[in-house]
């Protein structure tokens, strides 16, 4: 019977060789091996991210001048869709059937239990429509988001504006962006981006197989709260932000004031501007495109990126220079006989007309280009022509001192640099030490290749105000509740020119508004030293400029302003500037003497033609077709020319001999 | 009362500790398994674990009452439950409720249902054993062996037709009952032969398997080449082996289910897709490994609590084993299975009646096929193949019918003195 008895151990051996195999691939997958645990980390856990309210930005009295308000996606998970009243839905949301059943159909696309944007961004009071009625329709809801408003819809320039990333700066953050996320595209917005946009948190769940969550992972161990983005303070005073708004219009050029004992930016305008508001919502993608296109150009940012020659505005630093050199005294006297004469060459000065005698101060008063020709020449000249160069290259250092051909370093992106010309330049134009003092005078009165934007001109107003110092132009004065501000902007910038040269400069400046070129412009009650400027440019009407501070006695306000297109300083750009200044330091505009009134300056229209400008500043692109075009009339023209000489040879000499006729008579 | 005392200590209580030490395992695993956050309790009967508790209670009333009864009377009705069975296999063919394909359930009402398979093995183990402890009767004759493939081989085929595979090639373990009572070893060495070259002949080209099974006789044939009955014998084999594995080609693509050979192909490394076929195994695989040494802790694992496992409370209960208790878990788990198969096989050796020698090495190699199968497929090494874990899956059918097929053996055991 018991025959076989041994093989009971065959059989127990059969199964533990078994349990030893099953046992040896545990221990290689559960302790050996780790790639099962990453397996399980990814299949459970999701990682939602948790965006922070972007900080708002406040004038400089607090004033909102950017916020976030809610809005209201509806979204639908079509999996707890039940029958419902699609046509109310229609209604209520103000689409048809067809595009409803194109949506729903996207959305089921998405998934069936995920929950996909039905309709964007509804607007709060469309919003308390819908909400009352949207337990009628299960599977329907809405999510808020967040989006930038901008209630007195001033300063686009200045706020910028934000848009969805894109793949360049998702590379470059380091993976702090996604896909989709917002960032800063331009203005302060884009400048200040690390400090508005917070800090996200990440909210850590674990979601089962069809996604769905179910709780914390490791007890919220891992999760992070979404701290909202810093407020931010600017400089802007937004009374006079509007106010200057209100007066660009229809003007193409820009307004800078700034404070000079801080060196805060107080209006920033830039003409023609548009209502940051179409940068938001869903016609942004429509409102952008027709901007892109307006041949004004509005998001292009004058205050820093346009260039003008500052013309006569450029004297008061002219003359600085010469009074610290030593060349002249303020009581350095030029007779003008209504022309210069530098070298060989008969400069115009004051249409031809004779400013007589005049000296430092009426000639800044009077704008007398000759007395500038004069202080010029004799910086340049005084070594003698050999040291042209080297005296052009110190005058040059000078100048670049006050900010000019250099950029300031303002708180904001694509700041430009301006021009101050070099030797090498006019080497390369004229051979080298082909070119004197008289061949390059124009910059004596900021004319020629002499260029700088309305920023630079503002700062330079800024500089004399402070007799010889200024301190960096910045936009923002406060983040957050802490006034911290970077401590480069409380540095005084010396410009090398002793304050005791400053005084007979300024007596000038303020003899153009009391009694010179800008008269009209005078504030009752307020001594403005000012220095208006008509800036030539190649193709088109000279810009009108006018730069300034006031008061005389401890200044609070220094401004620069630009009219494109419009001729003389005085006309345009001194009343306008005197409106700026009278409101931020009374805070209302008076009756003018003079009888200018802003709502004059605001309704006129000085937008120049449009044709002109838009060869001026874009270079048209040739459209594929019309390249086409043009070399099928060059083939037919050749043929034309083929088929005319075989038609007969006496007509084409018929016509070479007309030619040849009508150039005699030349 | 002598008598009583003398029964109560005659039952292998170190089995029943197991026995319930599985049975509690397994309803906690289950617990943590189909967690149900708005039923927490573990005895809530609207949920699985629930049901589970009662489960037990039912199998352990089952089991203490099949140790009061007579030894005798399961001998005498070893052949009425055998008939019972095999009506009820027949019965769940026509009134079956279908479930994941295989019509293998019969419904009771209030949510409980049947399962005669799970009771089939129970009862031919019990007739195998009837019959091959009848006198003059031996394996090794023809006869005999091929009643008792007959025994084995009815239930086998009716639960085929359900078409429930893994129920099925269970009854294949009791080759190992056949072989303690003196079935040659040539059939477990030539069965364990034929798996190989099915499985090299899947993995590798027919003929280069045939090249090498080619040399390997030709080896032998040399150095033994005198015997000439082995050199005839081994040629016949060849005959076959050659024929069996240019025939596994067509075996594979037309006899098995596409299923069934995504199911193989995935276990040897063929085919991997994750996210179809291969989902479960590789999810389950997932549980498994990201437990570690010392596992997730209990009620603490993702994987199966969050449904990326399927089935999760009955097949691939293992994943929650070895989610949440780790590597130490599932030694402990496959130690305790080891442990009550060897106490069972010795259990067997110690009887007197040939009856309940035999019955008990069929118990013995019906749960550890389920422990092997079920454990293999959780990681990777079997095909996917639907049976349960012995006491801790999830099931009121599997569960009564293993306690069933324990506690006969332990009634058996406990009157082993007595004459059957």
């Amino acid at each position: 019977m018991n025959r076989f008895f041994e093989r009971r151990y065959v059989i127990a051996g059969i199964f533990i060789t078994i349990v030893i195999i099953l046992l040896a691939r545990l221990f290689y997958m559960q302790v050996i091996d780790d790639r099962y645990a990453i397996y399980a980390g990814k299949n459970v856990l999701r990682q939602t991210i948790q965006y922070p309210a972007r900080g708002p930005i406040l004038d400089r009295n607090g004033k909102v001048l950017v916020l976030n308000e809610p809005f209201y996606d509806i979204v639908v998970e079509p999996r707890k869709v039940k029958p419902f009243d699609t046509l109310a839905l229609c209604k209520l949301l103000g689409i048809d059937k067809a595009e409803f059943d194109k949506r729903w159909i996207k959305a089921c696309k998405f998934g069936q239990t995920t929950a996909s944007v039905f309709e964007k961004q509804l607007t709060p009071e469309v919003y308390a429509a819908v909400q009352e009625r949207l337990s009628e329709f299960p599977g329907f809801s809405s999510i808020t988001r967040y989006l930038r408003t901008y209630p007195d819809s001033v300063a686009a320039h200045f706020l910028g504006f934000i848009g969805e990333v894109k793949e360049p700066d998702i590379k470059r953050s380091n993976g702090y962006y996604h896909q989709g996320d917002f960032i800063g595209i331009t203005g302060v917005e884009k400048s200040y981006e690390t400090v508005l946009r917070g800090q996200r948190g990440v909210l850590n769940q674990m979601v089962d197989s069809r996604g769905r969550p179910k709780g914390k992972y490791a007890n919220g161990l891992f999760d992070t709260a979404a701290v909202a983005g810093e407020r931010l303070t600017s400089s802007l005073d937004i009374n006079i932000q509007k106010l200057g708004e209100k007066l660009m219009q229809n003007k193409v050029g820009s307004i800078v004031a700034i404070e000079p004992s801080t060196g805060e930016i107080l209006c920033y305008v830039s003409g023609p501007t548009y209502d940051p508001n179409l940068m938001v919502g869903r016609e942004r993608g429509n409102n952008a495109a027709k901007m892109y296109n307006d041949v004004y150009n509005p998001f292009f940012i004058r205050p820093i990126q346009a260039k003008y020659p500052p013309g006569s505005s450029f004297k008061p630093l002219s003359a600085l220079i010469g009074l610290q050199e030593g060349i002249i005294t303020p009581q350095t006297t030029y007779y003008c006989p209504g022309y210069y004469q530098a070298g060989n060459r008969r400069v115009k000065c004051n249409n031809g007309e004779s400013h007589g005698l005049v000296n430092l101060s009426s000639a800044v008063a009077e704008s007398c280009n000759g007395y500038f020709m004069m202080v010029f020449e004799k910086i340049i000249n005084r070594y003698g022509g050999k040291a042209t160069e080297e005296e052009f290259n110190k005058w040059r250092d000078n100048v670049k001192k006050f900010g000019l051909g250099t950029r300031l370093d303002l708180d904001m992106p694509s700041e430009s640099r301006g021009n101050v010309p070099t030797s090498l330049y006019y080497d390369n134009i004229y051979h080298k030490g082909g070119w004197r003092s008289s061949t390059v005078i124009n910059v004596a009165f900021g004319q020629g290749e002499l260029l700088a934007t309305p920023l630079q001109m503002a700062n330079l107003e800024c500089t004399i105000a402070n007799e010889g110092f200024y301190y960096k132009p910045h936009l923002i004065k406060a983040i957050g509740t802490h006034n911290v501000i970077k401590k480069e902007y409380a540095v005084r910038n010396y410009v090398g020119i002793d304050s005791q040269y400053f005084q007979p400069v300024i007596n000038g400046m303020e003899a153009v508004v009391e009694r010179g070129t800008a008269i009209r412009s005078k504030i009752p009650g307020i001594i403005m030293c000012g220095k208006t400027g008509t800036a030539q440019n190649t193709g088109g009407e000279s810009h009108s400029v006018f730069v300034a501070f006031a008061p005389r006695e401890n200044p609070k306000i220094a401004i620069a302003v630009i009219v494109e297109n419009s001729g003389e300083g005085a006309h345009w750009a001194a009343p306008i500037a005197s409106f700026i200044v009278e409101k931020y330091l009374k805070g209302t505009i008076s009756q003018r003497e003079s009888g200018i009134t802003v709502e004059h300056f605001a309704n006129a229209n000085r937008l120049p033609d449009s044709a002109l400008y838009y060869n001026k500043f874009r270079r048209k692109p040739v459209p594929a077709d019309t390249a086409k075009k043009q070399k099928k009339d060059s083939l037919q023209k050749t043929q034309g020319l083929k088929t005319a000489s075989g038609k007969g040879k006496k007509d084409t000499e018929n016509k070479s001999q007309a030619a040849q006729l009508k150039t005699k008579k030349r | 009362m002598n008598n009583q005392r003398s029964f109560f200590f005659n039952v292998d209580w170190v089995t029943v500790f197991i026995y319930f030490a599985l049975c509690v395992i397994g309803w906690f695993n289950i617990h943590s398994a189909v967690f149900d956050e708005r039923h927490p309790s573990i005895i809530d009967g609207a949920t699985n674990y629930g049901k589970q508790f009662t489960f037990i209670i039912v199998s352990v009333i089952v089991g203490g009452i099949i140790l009061l009864l007579e030894s005798r009377f399961i001998t005498a009705l070893a052949p009425i439950f055998y008939v019972g069975t095999l009506l009820l296999l027949l019965l769940v063919l026509v009134i079956g409720h279908r479930v994941g394909g295989n019509m293998a359930w019969i419904n009771l009402g209030g949510g409980f249902r049947l399962q005669p398979a799970e009771f089939a093995k129970f009862s031919t183990c019990l007739i195998l054993a009837r019959y091959l402890s009848g006198p003059n009767i031996k394996v090794s004759e023809i006869k005999s062996f091929a009643i008792a493939l007959a025994i084995i081989g009815v239930p086998m085929f009716l639960i085929l037709l359900q078409p429930d595979m893994g129920s099925t090639l269970v009854f294949i373990s009791l080759v190992f009952v056949l072989y303690r009572e003196g079935l040659s070893p040539y059939f477990l060495i030539i069965g364990f032969l034929f798996i190989a070259l099915f499985v090299s002949a899947i993995l590798f080209s027919p003929l280069a398997v045939i090249g090498v099974i080619v040399a390997i006789v030709a080896l032998i044939i040399l150095l033994f080449r005198r015997n000439k009955r082995l050199v005839t014998t081994l040629l016949a084999g060849l005959a076959i082996c050659v024929v069996f594995v240019l025939s596994v080609k067509f075996i594979y693509n037309s006899v098995l289910k596409p299923h069934q050979k995504v199911r193989i192909d995935i276990v040897l490394g063929i085919k991997s897709d994750l996210k179809g076929k291969g989902y479960n195994v590789n999810q389950s695989k997932i549980a498994i490994g990201s437990g570690k040494l010392w596992g997730k802790g209990y009620l603490h694992g993702t994987q199966t609590k969050y449904s990326f496992v399927p089935e999760q409370s009955t097949d691939f209960i293992f994943c929650t084993v070895g989610e949440e208790w780790g590597f130490a878990g599932s030694v402990t788990v496959i130690g305790l299975y080891l442990f009550l198969v060897l106490r069972i096989i010795m259990l067997a050796e110690r009887q007197r009646s040939p009856f309940s020698r035999i019955y008990g090495y069929g118990v013995a190699s019906v749960i550890f096929f389920h422990v092997m199968i079920n454990v293999g497929m959780t990681i990777g090494i079997v095909p996917v193949i639907g049976i349960p874990l012995p006491f801790i899956s999830y099931g009121g059918s599997s569960l009564i019918s293993f306690t069933l097929l324990l506690f006969v053996l332990l009634k058996l055991d406990s009157n082993r003195m007595g004459i059957v």
